[in-house]
């Protein structure tokens, strides 16, 4: 039987953690990701969980403990935001390349400078092409189950590759939800136990891993790399229908919502998305037609899929929560990709909001639909939400 | 006690075809090391000459699982390993016994790699940290560390008209290393393979972190002829340039102390790296040199005699 | 050494096999080669410890071997350098007690043995 509880988006991951149970979980603290690694650590000190938890340094030696045990064999996890997402940036870029299956929650966080410790998706957003998969959650709930969708992706045999999980910094991690947690015995069986086929412990069957690959051998490396993550596209759906059968939702690339018939939608991340669907009902009970699309696996992105959904909109806002100064931003980029190849072209407008964690509210967004309804669009233009001056 | 001919009857943990120097000591310290645990040993490794040579793709020099993740985290990925070995014994996942070491330079032990160290200390994990100590970034062409010994020439504090090579004092890493109360900690020299081979041999007993800090000279970079790096670890010892001795669960006990300390000329002459040293205006280097050594020297026989716990 | 594997044919992820530099022979490396003299050998293993590429094999034995002044020399002997992996450092003929190990041109060396 599933359980209701009254749960902080920190504190639903931190869930999802307790039923997975895993061999090993190193923790730094750093807002707003410490309530995750607090809540799991009284579960260690109350014999709730038999983890063997270590309380690392800094974020560096967080990712490069939970590396180190992933490649001995154990089922390793850690959390992080912004700045921690930063530091072990370094070791983060090596762990795909290894091929070892680390799930790691994100709270996202701004990045300094100067130091800011609300939600924008700045920290995440500077990871994408590293070989991490990425999946954004829009609340506490889809947090705690994505978090147990990632372990079984990362450690499918056709994908082995670390998953990022999103949440919003404060906004999710520190709002409390009703959240649904599904019964322990289930949950234990979706999530099963780790079987890695090669691993340090087994000193019968000794392999030697992170070499150095000069030019001759660093594409090839790569490129089989890129492989596992073009079947994590196919086997995040899987997973997904597995995981369905328990949770009785479903897990898509993207949802969308009241698009059958839109005029008008938005592409909006996380929280966000959350707000921006009481916005839509709102319009829509005024007899505006929008709707919205929101992204849930962003790496890798279903280009695809993405551009089959959007093309048959006569105008798209796309709402990014973080900036790629010089550039289009992150989200929208990904959206003129996936539309590119398409014969029909929809009007684009890109919308910067909410950075350091400005607030966005639904009259924002009403005033986004309004603007795009009205064609005054500009797709080469980057505007901005709630931008003082 | 183990004679150098049971020791060398085991099979080296590194199998030949390395790509390391000729004339290189790293080899010979790694396999007295592992030829002194009992059991199996996993290794974690950090970015540096060692870890370049002997894992060139494809081709890899090891014969048992070894690790490498990236430049100042040798201390941290053992952690996990050794925290993985305790979770995964627990669960009853794992049967065998292990020990588990960490090689690093000291670029990666003394400068980059001196938080992960410090951490794993004093979390007490067990497992062993071996720095292969060749006074500076040798892989990378000689750049100065913070091991390199004052005086020498580096291409980052390179000698010059205006530059006499390092200014500074080389740092501690034993005493730093014992000072985090782990139960062993050590000095060792690349030529004295009984005495590595005993001390590895406590440290993989100590219930707790372990250290050892080997002398390894460096043919390539301090400039000498390859068949010499012996001697000059000999020569290091016997200036007392680099003390044997260790800390045993705190307390020092000094295992060499030569009756006539040679002159520390005698360790500088011969190294291009030090020959700046032997021009006039340069004297004063080695005359500060040598009270230094004689300072230290002196400090760590009061220690030792005072039997004073760290 | 063999031909170089497409990335479908890679081991996962970067991943070696233990032992692989067998096939890389660094023994082309060498300009001095080391003679040993067997007659002059104490297997005192001082040559063996030091080795930088264990190129120095060792065999247990219970008969033993002869060595230096005749002698007979039982348990741990060494045996001829692999030549296959010795880069000719020296450190051998610099460490030995008995003179045992000279330093000549390889290709004296190997023209010598033809």
């Amino acid at each position: 039987m599933s359980k209701w509880k009254s749960l902080t988006g920190a504190q639903a991951v931190a869930e999802a953690m307790r039923q997975i149970n895993p061999d090993v979980v190193a923790a730094y603290p750093i807002t707003p990701q410490t309530p995750i690694v607090e809540q799991f650590a009284s579960f260690v000190a109350n014999g709730i969980v038999d983890t063997e938890m270590i309380p690392v340094e800094s974020e560096h030696s967080a990712m490069s403990c939970t590396v180190g045990a992933s490649a001995a064999g154990a089922r390793a996890m850690c959390a992080t935001a912004s700045q921690g997402l930063a530091l072990m940036w370094e070791v983060v870029a090596a762990v795909p390349g290894l091929r070892l299956p680390i799930v790691m929650p994100i709270v996202n966080r701004a990045l300094s400078a100067p130091i800011n410790i609300h939600c924008d998706h700045s920290d995440s957003m500077g990871a994408t092409t590293i070989g991490w998969i990425q999946i954004y959650s829009e609340n506490a709930q889809e947090a705690y189950e994505n978090t147990l969708l990632a372990i079984r992706l990362a450690e499918h045999k056709d994908v082995l590759l670390p998953v990022m999980v999103m949440q919003d910094g404060f906004i999710i991690s520190h709002g409390v939800e009703n959240v649904e947690i599904f019964d322990d015995d289930k949950v234990k069986e979706f999530v099963g136990e780790r079987h890695p086929d090669r691993y340090l412990l087994d000193v019968d069957h000794p392999y030697t891993i992170g070499p150095l690959a000069l030019p001759d051998y660093y594409f090839e490396i790569k490129r089989q790399q890129e492989e596992a993550m073009e079947n994590a596209l196919k086997v995040y759906l899987e997973v997904g229908d597995e995981l369905s059968k328990i949770s009785g939702h479903k897990y898509p690339y993207f949802e969308e919502y009241k698009t059958e018939d839109a005029e008008a939608i938005i592409v909006v991340l996380s929280s966000t998305a959350g707000t921006a669907k009481d916005a839509v009902d709102e319009m829509r009970a005024k007899g505006k037609k929008v709707g919205l699309i929101k992204p849930i696996l962003f790496r890798p992105f279903p280009y695809k899929e993405m551009r089959k959904a959007l093309e048959k909109f006569k105008v798209i806002g796309v709402l990014d929560r973080s900036m790629a100064f010089g550039a289009y931003a992150p989200l929208y980029s990904e959206i003129r990709n996936a539309l590119f190849e398409s014969s029909q072209k929809p009007k684009l407008q890109s919308y910067v909001y909410g950075l350091g964690g400005k607030d966005i509210f639904k009259s924002d967004i009403e005033k986004v639909f309004e603007e795009l309804l009205s064609g005054n669009v500009n797709p080469e233009e980057q505007r901005y939400i709630r931008l003082r001056g | 006690m183990a004679t150098l001919q049971e020791i060398m009857a085991k099979e080296p943990a590194l199998a030949s075809g390395h790509r390391m120097c000729a004339g290189c000591g790293i080899g010979s310290i790694v396999r007295t090391v592992l030829a002194a645990s009992d059991k199996p040993v996993i290794v974690a490794n950090a970015t540096g000459c060692l870890e370049v040579v002997t894992t060139i793709y494809p081709y890899s020099a090891w014969k048992v699982p070894w690790i490498h993740l990236t430049f100042e985290n040798a201390a941290a990925v053992a952690s996990g390993i050794e925290t993985a070995y305790r979770a995964l014994r627990k669960r009853g996942k794992i049967g065998k016994e292990v020990n588990i070491v960490a090689f690093g330079g000291d670029g990666g032990t003394y400068d980059i790699g001196f938080q992960a160290l410090s951490g794993a200390l004093e979390r007490g994990h067990k497992f062993l940290y071996v720095v292969y100590d060749n006074e500076g970034y040798m892989n990378t062409g000689n750049q100065r560390s913070g091991a390199t010994p004052y005086g020498a020439s580096t291409t980052t504090v390179p000698a010059g008209s205006k530059s006499f090579g390092k200014p500074q004092w080389r740092k501690n890493i034993v005493e730093i290393a014992a000072a985090h109360r782990i139960p062993y900690a050590a000095t060792a020299a690349n030529h004295n393979i009984l005495d590595l081979y005993n001390k590895a041999k406590k440290a993989f007993a100590a219930d707790g972190p372990s250290f050892i800090a080997a002398l390894q000279p460096c043919t390539t970079n301090w400039k000498y002829d390859p068949a010499l790096t012996m001697r000059y670890s000999k020569l290091a010892v016997d200036t007392n340039f680099w003390p044997l001795y260790e800390f045993d669960h705190g307390k020092l006990h000094i295992n060499y102390k030569p009756k006539n300390r040679k002159p520390i000329e005698e360790f500088l002459k011969g190294q291009g790296r030090f020959k700046h040293l032997f021009k006039p205006e340069n004297k004063h280097v080695i005359e500060h040199m040598q009270k230094m050594i004689d300072e230290e020297w002196e400090r760590l026989l009061k220690l030792e005699e005072s039997g004073a716990v760290l | 050494m063999s031909e170089k594997k497409g990335w479908k044919d890679l081991m996962r992820g970067s991943d070696l096999p233990p032992a692989s530099s067998l096939e890389y022979k660094t023994g082309s490396w060498r300009t001095l080669r080391p003679i040993w003299d067997p007659e002059k050998c104490t297997h005192c293993m001082i040559c063996v410890s030091y080795c930088p590429d264990m190129a120095i094999p060792v065999k247990v034995t219970e008969e033993g071997v002869k060595g230096f002044g005749g002698r007979v020399y039982k348990g741990t002997v060494r045996l001829e350098t692999n030549f296959d992996y010795c880069k000719g450092c020296g450190i051998c003929a610099t460490e030995c007690p008995t003179h045992a190990i000279k330093m000549v041109r390889e290709e004296e060396a190997a023209k010598a043995s033809k």
